[in-house]
Protein backbone atom coordinates (compact mmCIF):
# COMPACT_ATOMS: atom_id res chain seq x y z
CA UNK A 1 0.00 0.00 0.00
CA UNK A 2 2.85 2.56 1.11
CA UNK A 3 4.39 1.70 -1.84
CA UNK A 4 1.56 2.28 -4.14
CA UNK A 5 1.63 5.85 -2.55
CA UNK A 6 5.09 6.46 -3.37
CA UNK A 7 4.58 4.91 -6.88
CA UNK A 8 1.44 7.24 -7.47
CA UNK A 9 3.25 10.41 -5.99
CA UNK A 10 7.02 10.01 -6.03
CA UNK A 11 7.66 8.28 -9.37
CA UNK A 12 5.73 11.44 -11.49
CA UNK A 13 7.94 13.86 -9.21
CA UNK A 14 11.29 11.94 -9.51
CA UNK A 15 10.28 12.28 -13.63
CA UNK A 16 9.13 15.47 -13.39
CA UNK A 17 12.56 16.70 -11.95
CA UNK A 18 14.42 14.92 -14.50
CA UNK A 19 12.88 16.11 -17.67
CA UNK A 20 13.85 19.93 -16.31
CA UNK A 21 17.39 18.58 -17.32
CA UNK A 22 16.51 17.27 -20.66
CA UNK A 23 15.17 18.34 -23.89
CA UNK A 24 11.93 16.68 -23.88
CA UNK A 25 8.89 17.68 -26.37
CA UNK A 26 5.12 17.18 -25.43
CA UNK A 27 4.66 14.73 -28.44
CA UNK A 28 7.77 13.05 -28.39
CA UNK A 29 8.39 12.82 -24.65
CA UNK A 30 10.65 9.20 -24.67
CA UNK A 31 13.14 10.44 -27.10
CA UNK A 32 14.91 13.13 -24.85
CA UNK A 33 18.78 14.40 -23.97
CA UNK A 34 20.32 15.27 -21.40
CA UNK A 35 21.05 19.35 -21.76
CA UNK A 36 21.70 19.71 -18.11
CA UNK A 37 20.93 23.52 -16.38
CA UNK A 38 19.57 24.53 -20.07
CA UNK A 39 16.01 24.97 -19.02
CA UNK A 40 17.28 26.71 -16.18
CA UNK A 41 19.34 28.98 -16.96
CA UNK A 42 21.67 29.37 -20.35
CA UNK A 43 24.22 31.34 -22.15
CA UNK A 44 23.85 30.75 -25.46
CA UNK A 45 24.62 33.12 -28.56
CA UNK A 46 24.95 36.12 -26.50
CA UNK A 47 21.68 36.37 -24.32
CA UNK A 48 20.75 34.38 -21.23
CA UNK A 49 17.29 31.67 -21.69
CA UNK A 50 15.56 29.51 -19.65
CA UNK A 51 13.47 29.74 -16.64
CA UNK A 52 15.05 31.97 -15.16
CA UNK A 53 16.25 34.36 -17.38
CA UNK A 54 12.17 34.61 -18.36
CA UNK A 55 10.77 38.03 -16.73
CA UNK A 56 7.24 36.39 -17.31
CA UNK A 57 8.45 33.60 -14.69
CA UNK A 58 9.50 36.20 -12.75
CA UNK A 59 6.16 38.20 -13.19
CA UNK A 60 4.85 34.69 -12.38
CA UNK A 61 6.59 34.51 -9.35
CA UNK A 62 5.58 38.17 -7.86
CA UNK A 63 1.92 37.79 -8.87
CA UNK A 64 1.85 34.61 -6.81
CA UNK A 65 3.80 35.10 -3.84
CA UNK A 66 1.07 38.87 -3.60
CA UNK A 67 -1.98 36.89 -3.94
CA UNK A 68 -0.79 34.58 -1.22
CA UNK A 69 0.18 37.58 0.77
CA UNK A 70 -3.07 39.49 0.36
CA UNK A 71 -5.80 36.41 -0.30
CA UNK A 72 -4.42 34.78 3.15
CA UNK A 73 -4.57 38.10 5.29
CA UNK A 74 -7.92 38.95 4.00
CA UNK A 75 -9.13 35.24 4.89
CA UNK A 76 -7.47 35.44 7.99
CA UNK A 77 -9.59 38.21 9.44
CA UNK A 78 -12.92 37.46 7.72
CA UNK A 79 -12.60 34.23 8.94
CA UNK A 80 -11.62 34.66 12.23
CA UNK A 81 -15.11 36.99 12.43
CA UNK A 82 -16.85 34.30 11.28
CA UNK A 83 -15.48 31.75 13.80
CA UNK A 84 -16.14 34.10 17.10
CA UNK A 85 -19.72 34.46 15.18
CA UNK A 86 -19.86 30.81 14.87
CA UNK A 87 -18.16 29.95 18.54
CA UNK A 88 -21.36 32.51 20.25
CA UNK A 89 -24.65 29.84 20.82
CA UNK A 90 -27.45 31.10 19.22
CA UNK A 91 -30.46 29.50 17.28
CA UNK A 92 -29.95 28.32 14.07
CA UNK A 93 -26.56 27.86 14.46
CA UNK A 94 -26.38 24.15 12.56
CA UNK A 95 -27.90 26.30 9.40
CA UNK A 96 -25.60 29.16 9.64
CA UNK A 97 -22.56 26.83 9.85
CA UNK A 98 -23.76 25.05 6.88
CA UNK A 99 -24.60 28.17 5.07
CA UNK A 100 -20.83 29.09 5.56
CA UNK A 101 -19.57 25.75 4.32
CA UNK A 102 -21.47 25.95 1.21
CA UNK A 103 -18.94 28.03 -1.19
CA UNK A 104 -16.30 25.75 0.23
CA UNK A 105 -18.18 22.75 -1.93
CA UNK A 106 -18.27 24.40 -4.94
CA UNK A 107 -15.89 23.31 -7.49
CA UNK A 108 -13.36 26.35 -8.01
CA UNK A 109 -14.19 26.60 -11.38
CA UNK A 110 -17.98 27.30 -11.34
CA UNK A 111 -16.90 29.60 -8.31
CA UNK A 112 -14.82 31.37 -10.70
CA UNK A 113 -17.22 31.10 -13.25
CA UNK A 114 -20.30 32.40 -11.11
CA UNK A 115 -17.64 35.57 -9.90
CA UNK A 116 -16.60 36.32 -13.64
CA UNK A 117 -20.42 36.45 -14.50
CA UNK A 118 -21.20 38.61 -11.27
CA UNK A 119 -17.51 40.93 -12.24
CA UNK A 120 -18.90 40.97 -16.21
CA UNK A 121 -18.27 44.59 -17.32
CA UNK A 122 -21.48 45.69 -18.95
CA UNK A 123 -24.04 43.15 -17.52
CA UNK A 124 -22.23 42.55 -14.19
CA UNK A 125 -23.95 43.07 -11.16
CA UNK A 126 -21.21 43.74 -8.96
CA UNK A 127 -20.99 46.44 -11.82
CA UNK A 128 -24.21 47.35 -11.34
CA UNK A 129 -24.62 47.67 -7.58
CA UNK A 130 -21.62 49.82 -7.08
CA UNK A 131 -23.52 52.20 -9.69
CA UNK A 132 -26.31 51.88 -8.07
CA UNK A 133 -24.48 52.81 -4.59
CA UNK A 134 -22.55 55.96 -6.09
CA UNK A 135 -19.33 54.31 -5.84
CA UNK A 136 -18.20 54.49 -9.13
CA UNK A 137 -18.74 55.87 -12.16
CA UNK A 138 -18.70 53.62 -15.00
CA UNK A 139 -18.54 50.29 -15.26
CA UNK A 140 -15.09 48.01 -14.57
CA UNK A 141 -13.79 45.60 -16.69
CA UNK A 142 -12.77 43.76 -13.88
CA UNK A 143 -11.11 40.65 -15.13
CA UNK A 144 -9.69 42.57 -18.06
CA UNK A 145 -8.30 45.49 -16.46
CA UNK A 146 -4.93 44.72 -15.49
CA UNK A 147 -5.03 46.43 -12.36
CA UNK A 148 -8.45 45.31 -11.33
CA UNK A 149 -7.67 41.32 -12.55
CA UNK A 150 -5.67 40.21 -9.58
CA UNK A 151 -8.11 41.66 -7.48
CA UNK A 152 -11.01 39.62 -9.00
CA UNK A 153 -8.50 36.44 -8.49
CA UNK A 154 -8.52 37.26 -4.93
CA UNK A 155 -12.20 37.75 -4.73
CA UNK A 156 -12.86 34.55 -6.11
CA UNK A 157 -10.50 32.86 -3.49
CA UNK A 158 -11.52 34.77 -0.67
CA UNK A 159 -15.10 34.02 -1.27
CA UNK A 160 -13.81 30.05 -1.43
CA UNK A 161 -11.78 29.32 1.50
CA UNK A 162 -12.76 31.92 4.22
CA UNK A 163 -14.92 28.86 5.32
CA UNK A 164 -11.76 26.63 5.46
CA UNK A 165 -9.90 29.45 7.59
CA UNK A 166 -13.05 29.59 9.46
CA UNK A 167 -13.73 26.21 10.64
CA UNK A 168 -10.02 26.20 11.55
CA UNK A 169 -10.06 28.88 13.66
CA UNK A 170 -13.22 27.54 15.09
CA UNK A 171 -11.89 23.95 15.96
CA UNK A 172 -9.03 26.45 17.96
CA UNK A 173 -11.68 28.44 19.78
CA UNK A 174 -13.62 25.61 20.91
CA UNK A 175 -10.87 23.69 22.75
CA UNK A 176 -10.07 27.13 24.63
CA UNK A 177 -10.93 26.44 28.62
CA UNK A 178 -14.53 28.26 29.45
CA UNK A 179 -13.49 29.09 32.95
CA UNK A 180 -10.50 31.81 31.55
CA UNK A 181 -13.50 33.53 30.16
CA UNK A 182 -15.78 33.65 33.38
CA UNK A 183 -12.88 34.84 35.53
CA UNK A 184 -12.46 37.69 33.08
CA UNK A 185 -16.04 38.46 32.64
CA UNK A 186 -16.33 38.40 36.13
CA UNK A 187 -13.36 41.01 36.87
CA UNK A 188 -14.98 43.24 34.19
CA UNK A 189 -12.48 43.43 31.48
CA UNK A 190 -13.80 44.37 28.12
CA UNK A 191 -14.27 42.04 25.58
CA UNK A 192 -12.17 43.54 22.55
CA UNK A 193 -9.50 43.27 25.73
CA UNK A 194 -10.77 40.14 26.18
CA UNK A 195 -9.95 39.07 22.67
CA UNK A 196 -6.53 40.64 22.05
CA UNK A 197 -5.45 39.73 25.77
CA UNK A 198 -6.86 35.85 26.02
CA UNK A 199 -8.19 34.92 22.83
CA UNK A 200 -5.69 35.12 20.15
CA UNK A 201 -2.93 34.13 22.47
CA UNK A 202 -4.02 30.91 22.82
CA UNK A 203 -5.29 30.20 19.12
CA UNK A 204 -1.98 30.94 18.17
CA UNK A 205 -1.38 27.70 17.16
CA UNK A 206 -4.02 26.91 15.73
CA UNK A 207 -3.97 30.23 13.46
CA UNK A 208 -0.74 28.86 12.74
CA UNK A 209 -1.59 25.90 11.05
CA UNK A 210 -4.12 27.73 9.60
CA UNK A 211 -2.35 30.11 8.00
CA UNK A 212 0.01 27.54 6.59
CA UNK A 213 -1.83 25.35 4.85
CA UNK A 214 -4.11 27.99 3.72
CA UNK A 215 -0.62 29.67 2.34
CA UNK A 216 0.80 26.39 0.70
CA UNK A 217 -2.49 25.91 -0.93
CA UNK A 218 -2.54 29.51 -1.97
CA UNK A 219 1.25 29.30 -3.71
CA UNK A 220 0.19 26.62 -5.89
CA UNK A 221 -2.82 28.37 -7.03
CA UNK A 222 -4.16 27.30 -10.68
CA UNK A 223 -8.17 27.00 -11.15
CA UNK A 224 -9.52 30.44 -10.26
CA UNK A 225 -6.69 32.30 -12.76
CA UNK A 226 -6.85 29.88 -15.87
CA UNK A 227 -10.76 30.48 -15.61
CA UNK A 228 -10.66 33.54 -14.95
CA UNK A 229 -8.45 35.70 -17.11
CA UNK A 230 -6.80 32.10 -19.03
CA UNK A 231 -3.12 33.35 -19.57
CA UNK A 232 -2.83 37.40 -19.37
CA UNK A 233 0.43 38.03 -17.73
CA UNK A 234 -1.07 40.24 -15.23
CA UNK A 235 -2.18 37.60 -13.18
CA UNK A 236 -0.37 34.66 -14.25
CA UNK A 237 0.31 32.63 -11.21
CA UNK A 238 3.78 30.05 -11.01
CA UNK A 239 1.50 27.00 -11.83
CA UNK A 240 -0.24 28.08 -14.81
CA UNK A 241 3.12 29.28 -16.22
CA UNK A 242 4.22 26.06 -15.90
CA UNK A 243 1.30 24.39 -17.29
CA UNK A 244 1.52 27.12 -20.53
CA UNK A 245 5.27 26.00 -20.98
CA UNK A 246 4.41 22.11 -20.59
CA UNK A 247 0.92 21.56 -22.43
CA UNK A 248 0.48 24.72 -25.15
CA UNK A 249 3.94 25.23 -26.07
CA UNK A 250 4.60 21.65 -25.66
CA UNK A 251 8.24 22.10 -23.69
CA UNK A 252 8.14 19.32 -21.12
CA UNK A 253 11.81 20.62 -20.16
CA UNK A 254 10.94 23.93 -19.73
CA UNK A 255 7.57 23.75 -18.43
CA UNK A 256 9.68 20.42 -15.85
CA UNK A 257 11.92 23.36 -14.53
CA UNK A 258 9.08 25.56 -13.63
CA UNK A 259 7.54 23.15 -12.12
CA UNK A 260 10.42 21.96 -10.35
CA UNK A 261 11.10 25.27 -8.86
CA UNK A 262 7.44 25.51 -7.81
CA UNK A 263 8.16 22.57 -5.87
CA UNK A 264 11.19 23.78 -4.50
CA UNK A 265 9.65 26.64 -3.38
CA UNK A 266 6.44 24.95 -1.50
CA UNK A 267 9.15 22.48 -0.42
CA UNK A 268 11.05 25.03 1.16
CA UNK A 269 8.03 26.93 3.25
CA UNK A 270 7.00 23.26 4.86
CA UNK A 271 11.01 22.62 5.89
CA UNK A 272 11.19 26.13 7.16
CA UNK A 273 7.35 25.32 8.89
CA UNK A 274 8.42 22.20 10.33
CA UNK A 275 11.79 23.09 11.50
CA UNK A 276 10.11 26.61 13.38
CA UNK A 277 7.61 24.60 14.68
CA UNK A 278 10.45 22.48 16.13
CA UNK A 279 12.50 24.62 17.69
CA UNK A 280 9.49 25.85 19.09
CA UNK A 281 8.30 22.31 20.30
CA UNK A 282 11.82 22.47 21.70
CA UNK A 283 11.84 25.56 23.64
CA UNK A 284 8.61 24.09 25.44
CA UNK A 285 9.50 21.34 26.24
CA UNK A 286 13.25 23.10 28.47
CA UNK A 287 10.47 25.49 30.27
CA UNK B 1 -26.94 48.74 29.88
CA UNK B 2 -30.08 46.79 28.28
CA UNK B 3 -30.72 48.99 25.83
CA UNK B 4 -26.43 48.48 25.07
CA UNK B 5 -27.07 44.58 24.98
CA UNK B 6 -30.29 44.91 22.63
CA UNK B 7 -27.93 47.62 20.66
CA UNK B 8 -25.33 44.06 20.86
CA UNK B 9 -27.79 41.59 19.64
CA UNK B 10 -28.98 43.62 16.79
CA UNK B 11 -25.60 43.86 15.77
CA UNK B 12 -24.37 40.24 15.97
CA UNK B 13 -27.62 39.40 13.71
CA UNK B 14 -26.93 42.08 11.64
CA UNK B 15 -23.09 40.35 10.85
CA UNK B 16 -24.67 37.30 10.67
CA UNK B 17 -27.07 38.29 8.00
CA UNK B 18 -23.80 39.97 6.23
CA UNK B 19 -22.08 36.63 6.37
CA UNK B 20 -25.10 34.91 4.91
CA UNK B 21 -25.23 37.29 2.12
CA UNK B 22 -22.05 37.06 0.62
CA UNK B 23 -21.75 33.63 1.17
CA UNK B 24 -24.82 32.78 -0.45
CA UNK B 25 -25.47 35.57 -3.09
CA UNK B 26 -23.03 34.37 -5.70
CA UNK B 27 -24.87 31.01 -5.63
CA UNK B 28 -28.03 33.08 -5.80
CA UNK B 29 -27.35 35.26 -8.46
CA UNK B 30 -26.72 32.18 -10.69
CA UNK B 31 -29.50 30.58 -10.27
CA UNK B 32 -31.98 33.52 -11.18
CA UNK B 33 -29.53 34.11 -14.29
CA UNK B 34 -29.79 30.41 -15.43
CA UNK B 35 -33.16 30.97 -15.76
CA UNK B 36 -33.26 34.50 -17.81
CA UNK B 37 -32.71 33.79 -21.80
CA UNK B 38 -31.56 35.23 -24.61
CA UNK B 39 -31.58 39.14 -23.99
CA UNK B 40 -33.41 39.40 -20.62
CA UNK B 41 -29.90 37.82 -19.39
CA UNK B 42 -28.40 41.55 -20.52
CA UNK B 43 -30.56 43.64 -17.73
CA UNK B 44 -29.31 43.43 -14.24
CA UNK B 45 -32.15 41.73 -11.94
CA UNK B 46 -31.68 40.99 -7.90
CA UNK B 47 -35.24 38.90 -7.60
CA UNK B 48 -36.31 35.62 -9.88
CA UNK B 49 -38.76 37.52 -12.32
CA UNK B 50 -38.49 35.29 -15.20
CA UNK B 51 -38.37 31.21 -15.60
CA UNK B 52 -36.97 30.18 -18.30
CA UNK B 53 -36.14 26.23 -18.87
CA UNK B 54 -34.42 27.13 -21.92
CA UNK B 55 -30.87 27.44 -20.65
CA UNK B 56 -30.93 24.40 -19.23
CA UNK B 57 -32.10 22.41 -22.20
CA UNK B 58 -29.48 23.67 -24.23
CA UNK B 59 -26.80 22.68 -21.92
CA UNK B 60 -28.03 18.88 -22.39
CA UNK B 61 -28.18 19.50 -26.16
CA UNK B 62 -25.23 21.67 -27.24
CA UNK B 63 -22.83 19.66 -25.50
CA UNK B 64 -22.36 16.05 -24.60
CA UNK B 65 -23.21 17.35 -20.73
CA UNK B 66 -24.91 14.47 -19.61
CA UNK B 67 -21.77 12.30 -20.17
CA UNK B 68 -19.70 14.73 -18.55
CA UNK B 69 -22.02 14.50 -16.01
CA UNK B 70 -21.61 10.86 -15.88
CA UNK B 71 -17.69 10.89 -16.10
CA UNK B 72 -17.36 13.08 -13.15
CA UNK B 73 -19.69 10.43 -11.02
CA UNK B 74 -17.45 7.59 -12.36
CA UNK B 75 -13.88 9.18 -11.66
CA UNK B 76 -15.43 10.30 -8.42
CA UNK B 77 -16.78 6.94 -7.37
CA UNK B 78 -14.03 4.93 -8.17
CA UNK B 79 -11.42 7.59 -6.21
CA UNK B 80 -13.70 7.82 -3.42
CA UNK B 81 -13.72 3.02 -3.12
CA UNK B 82 -9.97 2.81 -4.27
CA UNK B 83 -8.96 5.21 -1.44
CA UNK B 84 -10.58 4.08 1.10
CA UNK B 85 -10.01 0.63 0.54
CA UNK B 86 -6.68 1.38 0.18
CA UNK B 87 -6.32 4.04 3.05
CA UNK B 88 -7.77 1.64 5.42
CA UNK B 89 -5.32 -0.79 5.25
CA UNK B 90 -2.76 2.11 5.40
CA UNK B 91 -4.29 3.54 8.41
CA UNK B 92 -4.36 0.50 10.36
CA UNK B 93 -0.60 -0.33 10.19
CA UNK B 94 0.21 3.36 10.44
CA UNK B 95 -1.95 3.80 13.48
CA UNK B 96 -1.62 0.33 14.94
CA UNK B 97 1.47 -2.02 13.92
CA UNK B 98 4.44 -0.21 15.25
CA UNK B 99 7.72 0.07 13.31
CA UNK B 100 10.69 2.43 13.22
CA UNK B 101 10.21 5.77 10.91
CA UNK B 102 6.66 5.46 11.57
CA UNK B 103 6.23 9.50 12.59
CA UNK B 104 8.39 10.30 9.64
CA UNK B 105 6.27 8.31 7.09
CA UNK B 106 3.50 10.18 8.64
CA UNK B 107 4.94 13.47 7.90
CA UNK B 108 5.99 12.38 4.24
CA UNK B 109 2.32 11.38 3.67
CA UNK B 110 1.47 14.93 5.19
CA UNK B 111 3.77 16.39 2.99
CA UNK B 112 2.42 14.75 -0.61
CA UNK B 113 -0.73 16.38 0.13
CA UNK B 114 0.55 19.89 0.16
CA UNK B 115 2.77 19.41 -3.18
CA UNK B 116 1.93 21.64 -5.92
CA UNK B 117 -0.07 19.83 -8.59
CA UNK B 118 1.68 20.85 -11.71
CA UNK B 119 5.17 19.57 -10.05
CA UNK B 120 3.94 16.15 -11.05
CA UNK B 121 2.10 17.04 -14.36
CA UNK B 122 4.55 16.03 -16.92
CA UNK B 123 6.06 12.98 -14.67
CA UNK B 124 2.25 12.24 -14.45
CA UNK B 125 1.63 13.08 -18.51
CA UNK B 126 4.36 10.00 -19.04
CA UNK B 127 3.17 7.77 -17.05
CA UNK B 128 -0.28 7.53 -18.14
CA UNK B 129 0.98 7.50 -21.70
CA UNK B 130 2.86 4.78 -21.22
CA UNK B 131 -0.41 2.71 -19.62
CA UNK B 132 -2.23 3.64 -22.29
CA UNK B 133 -4.70 5.60 -20.34
CA UNK B 134 -4.17 9.20 -22.03
CA UNK B 135 -7.81 10.53 -22.38
CA UNK B 136 -9.38 7.87 -20.53
CA UNK B 137 -10.90 7.66 -17.12
CA UNK B 138 -8.79 5.29 -15.44
CA UNK B 139 -6.18 7.96 -16.26
CA UNK B 140 -8.41 10.50 -14.11
CA UNK B 141 -8.68 8.27 -11.64
CA UNK B 142 -5.16 7.58 -11.00
CA UNK B 143 -3.98 11.09 -10.92
CA UNK B 144 -6.68 11.92 -8.83
CA UNK B 145 -5.38 9.26 -6.05
CA UNK B 146 -2.49 11.25 -5.53
CA UNK B 147 -4.73 14.25 -4.42
CA UNK B 148 -7.21 12.17 -2.12
CA UNK B 149 -4.51 9.00 -0.56
CA UNK B 150 -2.57 11.45 1.37
CA UNK B 151 -5.30 12.79 3.35
CA UNK B 152 -7.66 9.96 3.40
CA UNK B 153 -4.59 7.96 5.29
CA UNK B 154 -3.82 11.13 7.27
CA UNK B 155 -7.90 11.73 8.61
CA UNK B 156 -8.04 7.49 9.26
CA UNK B 157 -5.10 7.11 10.89
CA UNK B 158 -5.85 9.51 13.65
CA UNK B 159 -9.18 8.64 13.96
CA UNK B 160 -7.74 4.42 14.24
CA UNK B 161 -5.21 5.56 16.89
CA UNK B 162 -8.20 6.64 19.32
CA UNK B 163 -9.97 3.28 19.20
CA UNK B 164 -9.47 1.34 22.14
CA UNK B 165 -6.53 -1.57 22.13
CA UNK B 166 -8.38 -3.95 24.14
CA UNK B 167 -10.67 -4.57 20.91
CA UNK B 168 -7.73 -5.68 19.10
CA UNK B 169 -6.03 -7.82 21.72
CA UNK B 170 -9.30 -9.76 22.22
CA UNK B 171 -9.73 -10.17 18.34
CA UNK B 172 -6.41 -11.35 18.35
CA UNK B 173 -6.86 -13.82 21.22
CA UNK B 174 -9.61 -14.73 19.50
CA UNK B 175 -7.73 -15.61 16.61
CA UNK B 176 -8.33 -13.18 13.91
CA UNK B 177 -5.82 -12.30 11.52
CA UNK B 178 -4.78 -9.06 10.49
CA UNK B 179 -7.00 -8.80 7.57
CA UNK B 180 -10.41 -9.89 9.41
CA UNK B 181 -9.18 -7.11 12.11
CA UNK B 182 -9.47 -4.53 9.74
CA UNK B 183 -12.35 -5.46 8.08
CA UNK B 184 -14.38 -6.75 10.96
CA UNK B 185 -13.51 -5.61 14.02
CA UNK B 186 -12.48 -1.91 13.02
CA UNK B 187 -14.40 -0.91 9.78
CA UNK B 188 -18.01 -1.18 11.44
CA UNK B 189 -16.41 0.83 14.26
CA UNK B 190 -15.05 3.51 11.93
CA UNK B 191 -18.26 3.78 10.07
CA UNK B 192 -18.67 7.73 10.57
CA UNK B 193 -14.88 8.37 10.11
CA UNK B 194 -14.77 6.31 6.69
CA UNK B 195 -18.61 8.28 5.63
CA UNK B 196 -16.39 11.44 6.76
CA UNK B 197 -13.03 10.85 4.79
CA UNK B 198 -15.06 9.22 1.64
CA UNK B 199 -16.88 12.52 1.30
CA UNK B 200 -14.05 14.92 1.65
CA UNK B 201 -12.55 12.45 -0.78
CA UNK B 202 -15.42 12.49 -3.22
CA UNK B 203 -15.69 16.49 -2.61
CA UNK B 204 -12.08 16.86 -3.95
CA UNK B 205 -12.35 14.67 -6.81
CA UNK B 206 -15.25 15.96 -7.94
CA UNK B 207 -13.86 19.68 -8.28
CA UNK B 208 -10.10 18.67 -9.50
CA UNK B 209 -9.35 20.24 -12.12
CA UNK B 210 -5.90 20.74 -13.57
CA UNK B 211 -5.23 17.15 -14.03
CA UNK B 212 -8.32 16.70 -16.20
CA UNK B 213 -7.74 19.16 -18.25
CA UNK B 214 -4.53 18.27 -19.07
CA UNK B 215 -5.30 14.36 -19.58
CA UNK B 216 -8.42 14.55 -21.30
CA UNK B 217 -8.55 15.81 -25.27
CA UNK B 218 -12.00 15.13 -26.21
CA UNK B 219 -15.39 16.25 -25.00
CA UNK B 220 -16.82 12.78 -24.30
CA UNK B 221 -14.19 12.36 -21.83
CA UNK B 222 -14.06 15.71 -20.04
CA UNK B 223 -15.15 15.75 -16.32
CA UNK B 224 -17.69 18.59 -15.64
CA UNK B 225 -15.40 21.33 -14.50
CA UNK B 226 -13.54 21.08 -17.26
CA UNK B 227 -16.66 21.62 -19.52
CA UNK B 228 -17.81 24.39 -17.74
CA UNK B 229 -14.44 26.13 -17.63
CA UNK B 230 -13.99 25.40 -22.03
CA UNK B 231 -17.35 26.20 -22.50
CA UNK B 232 -17.66 28.91 -25.04
CA UNK B 233 -19.80 30.72 -27.55
CA UNK B 234 -19.39 31.64 -31.44
CA UNK B 235 -16.63 34.04 -30.20
CA UNK B 236 -14.26 35.01 -27.24
CA UNK B 237 -16.47 37.49 -26.72
CA UNK B 238 -19.63 36.08 -27.01
CA UNK B 239 -19.42 33.56 -23.97
CA UNK B 240 -23.02 31.61 -23.40
CA UNK B 241 -23.71 32.99 -19.53
CA UNK B 242 -27.43 31.37 -19.30
CA UNK B 243 -25.22 28.15 -20.83
CA UNK B 244 -22.54 28.43 -17.90
CA UNK B 245 -24.89 29.39 -15.18
CA UNK B 246 -27.43 26.59 -15.75
CA UNK B 247 -24.67 23.96 -15.65
CA UNK B 248 -23.46 25.51 -12.63
CA UNK B 249 -26.51 25.31 -11.04
CA UNK B 250 -26.52 21.52 -12.08
CA UNK B 251 -23.31 20.67 -10.63
CA UNK B 252 -23.58 22.77 -7.98
CA UNK B 253 -26.72 21.25 -6.53
CA UNK B 254 -25.65 18.44 -4.99
CA UNK B 255 -22.66 19.26 -3.53
CA UNK B 256 -24.71 21.99 -1.68
CA UNK B 257 -27.38 19.46 -0.70
CA UNK B 258 -24.32 17.15 0.50
CA UNK B 259 -22.92 19.54 3.20
CA UNK B 260 -26.51 20.74 4.23
CA UNK B 261 -26.96 17.02 4.85
CA UNK B 262 -23.60 15.70 6.55
CA UNK B 263 -22.08 19.69 7.20
CA UNK B 264 -21.22 18.12 11.25
CA UNK B 265 -19.29 15.28 9.68
CA UNK B 266 -18.04 17.54 7.17
CA UNK B 267 -16.50 19.92 9.76
CA UNK B 268 -15.22 17.31 12.24
CA UNK B 269 -13.00 15.15 9.06
CA UNK B 270 -11.92 18.92 7.60
CA UNK B 271 -10.95 19.89 11.38
CA UNK B 272 -9.39 16.37 12.07
CA UNK B 273 -7.29 16.31 9.33
CA UNK B 274 -5.70 19.38 10.34
CA UNK B 275 -5.57 20.51 13.77
CA UNK B 276 -4.81 16.85 15.43
CA UNK B 277 -1.94 17.27 13.12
Amino acid sequence: MLLTLLLVAGWPLARTIWFSFTDARLGRIGENAFVGFDNYLAYFDGQWLGVLADGLWWQSVWNTVWFTLVSVSIETVLGMIIALALNQVFPGRGLFRAIVLIPWAIPTVISARMWNWMLHDQFGVVNDLLMKLGLIAAPIAWTANADTAMWAVVMVDVWKTTPFMALLILAGLQMLPDDLYEAARVDGVHPVRVFFRITLPLIRPALMVAIIFRSLDALRVFDQVYVLTSAASDTMSMSVYARQELVEFQDVGLGSAAATLVFLVIALVIVVTLVAARLRLGEAGER
Amino acid sequence: MRWRRRLGRIGFWLLIAAITVFALFPFYYAVISSFRAGSDLFTVAYWPEAFDPSNYAAVFQRQPFGRNIANSIAVAAAVVTLSLVLSLTAAYSLGRVRFRGRTTLLFTILSVSMFPQVAVLSGLFELIRVFGLYNSLPGLVLANLILTLPFTVWVLTTFMRELPKELEEAAIVDGAGPWTLVWRVFLPLMGPAVVTTGLLAFIVAWNEFLFALTFTLSDEKRTVPVAIALMSGASAYELPWGNIMAASVVVTLPVVVLVLVFQRRIVSGLTAGAVKG
